[in-house]
């Protein structure tokens, strides 16, 4: 009982789906918005299995749970998984729930698209993790799949990754040209550009990254395709290509990447810190720029990846120092945060907590990374666990930390019910004590000489292990009091109200929670817009 | 007010096609997986039927709300902007086998032949030479040796003023719809359609020429990886133009567009000069340097 598609009635108005349906057609970008966030939460149970297993696995030498080929299975699949289909649907999800709620918009600009881009993630899901089914297992070449790792040497279930890759490259660039349409044509007419929450604004940057860098992963998996099946030979040096190409291409793309799964990140805590200080963001355009010089600078500095497969001399200097650069626009964000809670009245909610474990464990991340800026020191860290504590370190209490930070915090608006404090807590220090015992010790395992990516390892090494796999099952079991917590603010509790967090600014808080499945209609005065921007405060 | 028009926005209703359009693609690439491992090409073949369904459908919903007005100068805006920003993405996806080309050319294959930063590569194939076009590659017993490069005389100049002039031709089509010359307007985009179809012919003529008289093949080094794959993608991207502008025609013999509003013609138009601009940079870089 559809309304005819080519001739919808003059209102515009389909039928209103329940059930099944609803979800499969909508076009609400908060329906949308929970679909993204509920199939990452999952995608996350799902890489999180497979890490429990390396972990598992690695737990004492000798090999005890699976063979070395299904061990890097389980290692790139875990790192596939967890970039593309649980960090990243998890950042467009958020930006679907709150980008229209806080610039005032009807919805996302373009609503099917919007509805498109998520329900192609699932079936990508699919394609990715089909190859375990397969006679030569899942893709085993990492997640970065270097050729010839993933061409000359590459199991059948690559050619199922790259596709794979593809739907979740299209899902990206339609997510992110949707979004800054949205943020450019749909704002709150009162609303300037300078005016726009540091989400909003982290969010309008990482969409223009995406649209630069996803086409480009799109090319290098095609040629790794072609490479594998039609006899081109773009990183095979007998036919005068060079597998380095492949590296330089694919750091083109994944470098900026890297930054596209924290910048929202950043966001997300301008947002929270202020709150939960009481007190407005400190040098708000300051923070702006320094994304901006961030997003500038992540696209030049790729090969920062690759100083031991043998630069030019002159290559390793440029990428060295233009590396080390972004620690500049790095501290000013770590330093206008700190500043913003100087003389705050700070209360410790759950999403403060979270918001502050960020900002203490993405600093750490962000210090190691400029070890590996160093090219004489990368010579040593290069493959080894350090970089594994390095990139857990921004990407899990970074990236993760952020996330589930924003979660907290979004979720009374999303549900209507405030979130249990006692579960947010336990969750939060569990979270925080168990995620360094699994991801410190991997520094001493790592300058100590650990290589990464191996099924065993020699016995000297065994301490850091432990500690890291007794850690990992902590943090693991840990993540079920989220599902919890969330669960239980869906299912009921105290009433939110508009504002549950008395601290907090912005378009979001003056609906109802839960917001009704149309808001702004009409856009928000120029009254409203004011007193809950940058200026309200004053 | 409905649903739909919140804020003067119209926002789409409820809709199958997104989904469908996902469970098509899905289909349709993990069909030719299947395909590439001995599965024949069937699932590969329903996905793309899907597919092609899904765009008639998808399209045809948007036409039929285009027509019954209610689109309003803000959703023109976004559409527009992403229209452009979709071109943005395509240029760089373009731009990753400009990269490769590039690297090629004046790094990988010097280095192998003995010069520059990384000359000592030359180790490995002692009696490899630099060339470009490179039609000896390293180990010439793994490839398909061609006997000559594709010159940029011939079919890639003649190709080359055929695309200009389709390029020429959308815009006299653009002018003769905001002139509200009908006829005219129906006449240059269909001499622009047929500029693209026969740019089509002419290169698959010249693939032709390339794999049974030259040699050139896919399988050639990285001359062929490369000659092959930057203009093969860019000729699929002049048959999808040619499709759009197709469907833009028939929309224009069925009366739409008035030169007060015209965006579907506007996206097909800029993704035409988008392809001529590709061209441009494939002639100057695949067939001159």
């Amino acid at each position: 009982m559809t309304t005819d598609a080519l001739h919808p009635s003059a209102s515009g108005a389909g039928p209103v789906w329940r059930g099944w349906r609803r979800w499969l057609f909508t076009t609400s970008h908060k329906d949308i918005g929970t679909l993204y966030l509920t199939f990452s939460l999952i995608m996350f149970f799902a890489g999180g299995i497979l890490a429990e297993l390396i972990r598992a696995q690695l737990i004492q030498p000798g090999m005890r749970l699976v063979e070395p080929n299904t061990f890097n299975s389980l290692v790139s699949e875990h790192g596939l998984t967890m970039i593309f289909l649980a960090i990243m649907p998890a950042l467009v999800g958020l930006a679907n729930w709150q980008i229209p709620l806080m610039i005032g918009a009807p919805d996302m600009a373009l609503p099917r698209v919007n509805n498109w881009s998520f329900w192609l993630l699932p079936f990508a899901a699919i394609l990715l993790w089909s190859g375990f089914l397969m006679a030569g297992g899942a893709p085993d070449a990492g997640w970065t799949f270097y050729a010839p790792l993933s061409t000359k040497y590459g199991p059948p279930s690559i050619d199922f990754m790259i596709f794979a890759i593809h739907l979740m490259g299209i899902s990206s660039v339609m997510g992110a040209l949707n979004i800054i349409v949205t943020i450019i044509n749909l704002r709150a007419p009162s609303m300037r550009m300078m005016d726009m929450p540091l989400f909003v604004w982290s969010w309008l940057i990482t969409a223009f990254l995406l649209l630069l860098a996803m086409p480009i992963l799109a090319g290098v998996v095609t040629m790794v395709l072609a490479d594998r099946h039609f006899g081109t030979s773009f990183f095979n040096a007998a036919g005068g290509g060079d597998p380095v190409l492949f590296q330089h291409l694919f750091w083109f793309f994944g470098h900026p990447e890297v930054y596209i799964m924290i910048l929202p990140v950043f966001g997300v805590i301008s947002e929270i810190l202020p709150t939960f200080s009481r007190k407005p963001l400190f040098g708000r355009v300051s923070m702006i720029y320094a994304i901006a010089a961030i997003a500038l600078l992540s696209v030049i500095v790729w090969a920062h990846h690759m100083f031991a497969v043998g630069l030019p001399v002159t290559a390793q200097l440029f990428f060295m120092y233009s590396t080390m650069l972004i620690s500049v626009p790095t501290g000013v964000k770590v330093f206008n945060w700190t500043a913003t809670m100087w003389r705050g009245s700070l209360t410790f909610e759950t999403p403060m907590l979270f918001a502050l474990g960020f900002l203490f464990l993405f600093t750490i991340g962000g210090l190691s990374g400029l070890m590996l800026a160093d090219v004489p020191a990368d010579y040593q860290y290069t493959r080894s666990y350090f970089v594994v504590a390095h990139l857990h370190y921004v990407l899990v209490t970074g990236s993760l930390f952020g996330i589930i930070a924003a979660v907290y915090y979004w979720l009374p608006k999303w549900t209507g019910h405030r979130i249990d404090e006692r579960i947010g807590r336990w969750h939060f220090w569990l979270s925080l004590v168990s995620s360094n015992l699994l991801f410190f010790p991997m520094h001493f395992a790592g300058l100590s000489g650990m290589p990464r990516r191996v099924a065993d390892y020699a016995p000297q090494f065994a301490p850091f292990n432990l500690a890291s796999s007794i850690g990992a099952f902590i943090f693991g079991a840990s993540q079920l009091l989220f599902v919890w917590a969330v669960i239980k603010a869906i299912r009921g509790g105290e009433p939110a109200g508009d504002r549950p967090w008395e601290g907090a600014r912005g378009l979001e808080w003056t609906l109802p929670s839960p917001p009704p499945a149309h808001t702004f209609a009409t856009p928000p005065s120029p009254e409203v817009v004011r007193a809950e921007g940058p200026h309200g405060y004053d | 007010m409905t649903e739909a028009h919140a804020n003067g926005y119209y926002v789409a209703p409820p809709s199958p096609w997104p989904p469908l359009a996902a469970a098509g693609a899905f289909l349709l690439l993990g069909g030719f997986a299947l395909w590439l491992h001995g599965y024949g090409p069937l699932v590969s073949a329903i996905g793309g039927a899907v597919v092609v369904f899904v765009a008639f459908r998808w399209f045809g919903a948007v036409i039929g709300e285009s027509r019954a007005g209610v689109y309003h100068a803000a959703s023109n805006r976004s559409f527009r902007y992403g229209m452009m920003w979709f071109i943005f993405s395509e240029v760089m996806f373009f731009g990753v086998f400009f990269g490769a080309l590039f690297y090629l050319h004046y790094l990988a294959v010097p280095w192998l032949g003995g010069e520059g930063a990384k000359g000592a590569a030359h180790l490995l194939w002692p009696h490899f030479v630099n060339q470009w076009p490179l039609l000896v590659p390293p180990n010439p017993s793994e490839f398909t040796i061609p006997k000559e490069a594709m010159g940029p005389l011939g079919i890639p100049t003649f190709n080359t003023v055929v695309l200009m002039s389709s390029g020429v031709t959308v815009i006299l089509a653009h002018r003769a719809l905001l002139a509200e010359r009908r006829r005219a307007l129906a006449g240059w985009l269909a001499v622009t359609i047929a500029l693209g179809l026969a740019f089509v012919a002419l290169q698959a003529h010249e693939y032709r020429h390339a794999y049974l008289d030259l040699n050139l093949t896919l399988n050639s080094g990285v001359y062929g990886s490369t000659f092959f794959l930057l203009t093969g993608f860019h000729g699929l991207h002049v048959i999808l133009g040619a499709t759009v502008l197709t469907v833009i025609l028939a929309r224009v013999l069925q009366g739409d567009f008035s030169p007060a509003d015209h965006f579907g013609f506007k996206a097909a138009s800029w993704y035409w000069h988008f392809v001529d601009a590709v061209w441009v940079g494939l002639y100057l870089f695949v067939y001159w340097w």
